[in-house]
C-alpha cells in the first residue's frame, strides 16, 4: 500500500472515532442544560437526577472526545504536511478560531459543571452546562467551515501554489457551510435524542426509574419528530448545493453514469465500475430529476460529464449515501410514530414500540459516519476541491512510518474505546443515582452491613443493574 | 532580516510570543497534572491517588487545551514550520498522543472501574510519563536540528534520537515530577503532603543537577548557542538568567524544608520551569526550527496572522479570565470528598 492511501486510511480511522463523541456530546450538553434549567425552574427533584446522571455519561464521552481529537490538531502537520502548506493560510485560522473560542470554554466548564456539585450554586451549575453547549456548537461552527471550504473553496487567491486569503468573511460563509452547518447540527442533536428516547424505553421496559424514564421518552420524541422531518428539508437542500458546486459528487452518490434524459432514482443497485453500469438496479423514472433539480424533466450532469481524473470511485459513496438517507427516513418515522402514540396516551405502554427505539441508540451514530463517507470520499479525487489533489498533500513520511503509526492507532484507539463505551454501557445500566426504586441490594450486602455501608459512603452504591 | 520592516518585521515575531506563550502555559499547567501520573508509582495507596486524582481532575482538560493551541498556534502563524516539524518528530509525536489518549481517559474511567481501577492506575502514570519522555524527546530533537532539502523535511524516522534528546526527555519527567509533588504540597494534607514534600526535595535535586548539565551541555554541542550565552556583553545582560533561577532554587528548597509553607514549594518550581523556558527561547531565537527557519522564514501570509491575532487580543483574555474563575473555585486544599463520581 502506498502512503497516500495509508495516510488517508489513517485520517479515516481516527476522524471517524474522534466524530463519535462530538457527535453525542453536542446535544448531550445542550441536554443536560435543559434538564437543570427545568430543575432550576419547576424544582422537580427528577430533572435533577436526570442531569448528573447524563453529566457522567457526559464527561467519559467527553474525555473521549478530548483525547481522540487532540491527535487531529497534529496530523495536519505529521501526515498532511504539504496541505498543511497550502491551505495554512487559510484553514488554519479557522481551526484557530475553534480552539480560542471553543475548546477552552468547554474545557475549563467542564471542570466546573463536574465538580462543582458542591462547591457553586445551581444556576452556576446551569451555567456552566450552557457554556459546554454554546462552546459544542461553536467547535462545529469553525470545524465545519473548515471542512466546508475544503468542499467550496471561496474567497481566497492561489499563488505560488499556496492559498492566500483574500475576504474573510467569504471563506468562512463559502458556499456549502451553512448547509453543512445546519444539516451536521441536526444530526448531532437527533443522534442524542435517539440515545435518550432508547435509555428511557429501556428503563420503562424494565419498569425502573419511571419518572426519569418519561421525560427522558417524551422529550426524546419530541426531538425526533420535529428535527426529523427538519432534517429530511435541511438534506435536501444541501443536495441541491452540492449539485450546484460539486455536481460529481451528486452523480457518483446516485450511480448516475451517463446523462442520457431525465434522471431515474436509483433505489438500489450493484454499481460496476469498471463497466460503468449499475446491476440488478430497481429505479423510480424521473424521480431523480424531481429531488435535484425539483423539475420532472430536469437533467442532472453525470459521471460521463467529468475528466476521468476528476470523479470520484461510486461504490462507497453510493451506499453510504442510502443508508444514511434510509436511516434518516427510519428516524422520522420512529418520532411520528411516537408522536401519535403519545397524543394516544400509550407512549409508554406500547410494548413494540419500546423494544424499537430501545435498539435505535446508534442509528444516529451510523446515519453520521455514513454521511460523512459520502461527502468526503464525493470530494475525492481532491482535498481541496479543484485545487489541490490529495496524492499531492501528504507529509514526506515513508509508508512503513505511517502503516506502524496507524497500526498503534488502530490498536489502542480499539481497546481504549471499546472498554470506555463498555463502561457508558455499564452507567446506563446502573441508572440515574438517588432513584431508591425497585432495586434491591444483594441478600449479602445489606446496607447496614459494614463492607457496604463503606462503600456507600465512599462512591456511589453499585446496586445490582436492572437487566435491560 | 534588516530588509524586512514594518509589519512584516513584527508581525511574525508577536505571533512566536503567541505561540510561545501558549507552549509556556502548556508546559506549566499540563506539567503539573503530567507530573501527579509520573508521581504515582510511589504513592500506592487507592486513599492519596484518588486524591491526587482529585486534586488535579478540574482542571486537566483546560490544561490539555493549550497543547491544542500551541500546535494549532502554529499551523495558523507559521505554517511552514508546522510542516517541517511535524513529519521531523514524527515518532515521539505520535507516540507522545497516544500516551496522552492513556491518561486522558483514565481521569474518568479509573472511577467507573472501580474496584478495579489499577489497570487505569497503570495507564494514567505511564501515560504520563511516556507523554513526558516524549515532549523532552521532542524538544531535543528540536534544538538538535531537522534535515530540510527544498523546503521539506528530508530526514529518517529516528534522526530525533540523541544522547542530547534522552536527557532532555529525562530532564522533563523529573521536571514535572517537581511540579506534581510542590502542586501536592499545595492543595493536599496529611501524610500525603507530608510525603510530597520530602519527594520534591529529591525531584529538586535532580531538577537542578539536570538543568546545570543542560547548561553545560547546550552550548558545547551547539557552538551557535555557546557563542550567544558566552559572549560579551550578552554575557552581562543574560546573566539574570542563571541568578533568578538559583535564587528560586533557594527558594523553593526553603519552603519544602519548612512545615508550614504551602505555596512558595510550588510557585518557585513554576519559576524555575518558566526560567528554563526563557533560556530555551533565547538559544532558539530568531529560528522555529533551528538552524535554518526563522520566524519570518515560516511565516503564514500577513493578513491571515492579523485575522488570528484579532481573536487572540479578545478570546485569550477571556480564556485567561475564566481559567483563573475555575482555580479559585477549586482553591485550597483537596477534601475527601471532592470528586463527584
Amino acid at each position: 500500500m502506498n502512503a497516500v492511501l495509508l495516510a488517508r486510511l489513517q485520517f479515516a480511522f481516527t476522524i471517524s472515532v474522534h466524530i463519535i463523541f462530538p457527535a453525542f456530546t453536542i446535544g448531550l450538553s445542550a441536554f443536560i442544560a435543559t434538564l437543570l434549567i427545568l430543575w432550576q425552574r419547576t424544582g422537580r427533584e427528577h430533572f435533577h437526577r436526570l442531569a448528573r446522571f447524563w453529566t457522567k455519561i457526559f464527561a467519559v464521552s467527553f474525555a473521549m472526545g478530548v483525547v481522540s481529537g487532540i491527535p487531529m490538531s497534529y496530523e495536519f502537520g505529521s501526515n498532511w504536511s504539504r496541505f498543511s502548506e497550502v491551505a495554512g493560510n487559510v484553514v488554519g485560522p479557522m481551526i484557530g478560531y475553534e480552539v480560542l473560542t471553543a475548546f477552552f470554554l468547554e474545557a475549563t466548564f467542564l471542570g466546573v459543571l463536574l465538580f462543582g456539585w458542591k462547591r457553586t450554586p445551581p444556576w452556576l451549575q446551569a451555567t456552566a452546562a450552557l457554556l459546554i453547549a454554546v462552546g459544542t456548537a461553536m467547535s462545529a461552527f469553525w470545524i465545519l467551515s473548515a471542512n466546508s471550504w475544503m468542499q467550496t473553496p471561496a474567497g481566497h487567491v492561489m499563488r505560488g501554489g499556496i492559498a492566500y486569503p483574500v475576504d474573510w468573511f467569504a471563506i468562512i460563509f463559502n458556499p456549502s457551510f451553512p448547509y453543512r452547518l445546519a444539516h451536521m447540527l441536526t444530526a448531532a442533536y437527533l443522534t442524542t435524542s435517539l440515545v435518550v428516547l432508547a435509555v428511557g424505553a429501556r428503563y420503562m421496559l424494565v419498569g425502573v426509574f419511571q419518572d426519569e424514564a418519561r421525560t427522558m421518552m417524551r422529550m426524546g420524541v419530541g426531538m425526533l419528530a420535529v428535527l426529523g422531518p427538519v432534517q429530511l428539508l435541511l438534506g435536501d437542500q444541501h443536495g441541491l448545493n452540492s449539485l450546484q458546486h460539486q455536481p460529481a459528487k451528486i452523480a457518483a452518490m446516485e450511480a448516475h453514469w451517463r446523462d442520457t434524459g431525465p434522471m431515474e432514482l436509483v433505489l438500489i443497485a450493484l454499481p460496476d465500475e469498471q463497466a460503468r453500469v449499475n446491476r440488478a438496479a430497481i429505479v423510480i423514472p424521473h424521480l431523480g430529476s424531481l429531488i435535484l433539480t425539483h423539475d420532472w424533466n430536469g437533467r442532472v450532469p453525470a459521471l460521463a460529464d467529468f475528466a476521468a481524473n476528476a470523479q470520484p470511485r461510486v461504490t462507497v459513496i453510493f451506499f453510504a449515501f442510502r443508508i444514511m438517507v434510509g436511516i434518516g427516513l427510519l428516524v422520522i418515522a420512529l418520532g411520528l410514530t411516537g408522536a401519535v402514540l403519545w397524543r394516544r396516551g400509550r407512549l409508554f405502554t406500547s410494548r413494540w414500540y419500546l423494544l424499537s427505539v430501545g435498539w435505535a441508540w446508534p442509528l444516529g451514530f451510523i446515519a453520521i459516519l455514513a454521511g460523512w463517507l459520502t461527502t468526503e470520499n464525493g470530494r475525492q479525487p481532491y482535498v481541496i476541491y479543484g485545487i489541490l489533489r490529495t496524492q499531492d498533500a501528504t507529509s514526506p513520511i515513508a509508508a512503513g512510518t505511517v502503516a506502524a503509526s496507524l497500526a498503534a492507532f488502530v490498536l489502542v484507539y480499539g481497546v481504549v474505546f471499546s472498554i470506555g463505551i463498555y463502561y457508558i454501557r455499564k452507567m446506563i445500566r446502573h441508572g440515574p443515582h438517588g432513584a431508591a426504586v425497585a432495586i434491591s441490594p444483594l441478600p449479602h450486602e445489606l446496607p447496614n452491613q459494614p463492607l457496604a455501608s463503606a462503600r456507600e459512603s465512599t462512591r456511589e452504591s453499585r446496586a445490582q443493574p436492572p437487566v435491560i | 532580516m534588516s530588509a524586512l520592516s514594518g509589519a512584516a518585521y513584527w508581525l511574525p515575531l508577536i505571533c512566536a510570543a503567541v505561540v510561545g506563550f501558549a507552549v509556556a502555559m502548556y508546559i506549566v499547567l499540563d506539567g503539573f497534572d503530567l507530573g501527579i501520573g509520573i508521581l504515582f508509582p510511589f504513592f500506592p495507596r487507592e486513599i492519596d491517588r484518588d486524591q491526587m486524582m482529585n486534586s488535579v481532575a478540574p482542571f486537566w482538560d483546560g490544561n490539555e487545551t493549550w497543547l491544542v493551541l500551541g500546535g494549532t498556534g502554529l499551523l495558523v502563524m507559521f505554517p511552514h514550520a508546522y510542516a517541517v516539524v511535524m513529519p521531523a518528530l514524527y515518532v515521539p509525536l505520535i507516540t507522545m498522543l497516544l500516551a496522552l489518549v492513556f491518561r486522558g481517559v483514565a481521569f474518568e474511567f479509573r472511577w467507573v472501574a472501580k474496584p478495579h481501577q489499577a489497570k487505569w492506575d497503570i495507564a494514567f502514570s505511564a501515560g504520563s510519563i511516556v507523554a513526558a519522555l516524549c515532549q523532552g524527546f521532542m524538544l531535543g530533537g528540536l534544538l538538535g536540528g531537522t534535515h530540510i532539502e527544498l523546503g521539506h523535511f528530508a530526514g529518517g524516522p529516528f534522526d530525533w534520537l540523541t544522547p542530547f534528546s534522552l536527557l532532555c526527555g529525562l530532564g522533563l519527567v523529573v521536571g514535572y515530577a517537581l511540579l506534581g509533588a510542590t502542586w501536592l504540597v499545595m492543595k493536599t494534607a496529611g501524610t500525603l503532603e507530608r510525603r510530597a514534600r520530602r519527594s520534591a526535595r529529591l525531584l529538586l535535586t535532580g531538577v537542578l543537577g539536570f538543568i546545570v548539565l543542560v547548561s553545560i551541555w547546550t552550548p558545547l554541542e551547539f557552538a551557535r548557542i555557546g557563542a550567544r550565552w558566552f559572549s560579551w556583553p550578552n554575557m552581562l545582560y543574560l546573566a539574570p538568567v542563571p541568578l533568578a533561577t538559583a535564587f528560586f532554587a533557594v527558594v523553593c528548597w526553603r519552603g519544602l524544608a519548612s512545615r508550614r509553607v504551602m505555596f512558595s514549594p510550588f510557585y518557585s518550581a513554576v519559576a524555575l520551569f518558566v526560567l528554563a523556558y526563557i533560556g530555551l527561547v533565547i538559544s532558539i531565537m530568531p529560528y522555529l526550527v533551528p538552524p535554518s527557519i526563522s520566524v519570518w522564514d515560516a511565516a503564514a501570509a500577513p493578513s491571515s496572522q492579523r485575522f488570528v491575532l484579532i481573536g487572540v487580543a479578545i478570546l485569550v483574555p477571556f480564556i485567561l479570565g475564566y481559567t483563573v474563575f475555575v482555580y479559585h473555585t477549586f482553591r485550597g486544599k483537596v477534601r475527601a470528598d471532592e470528586g463527584y463520581h
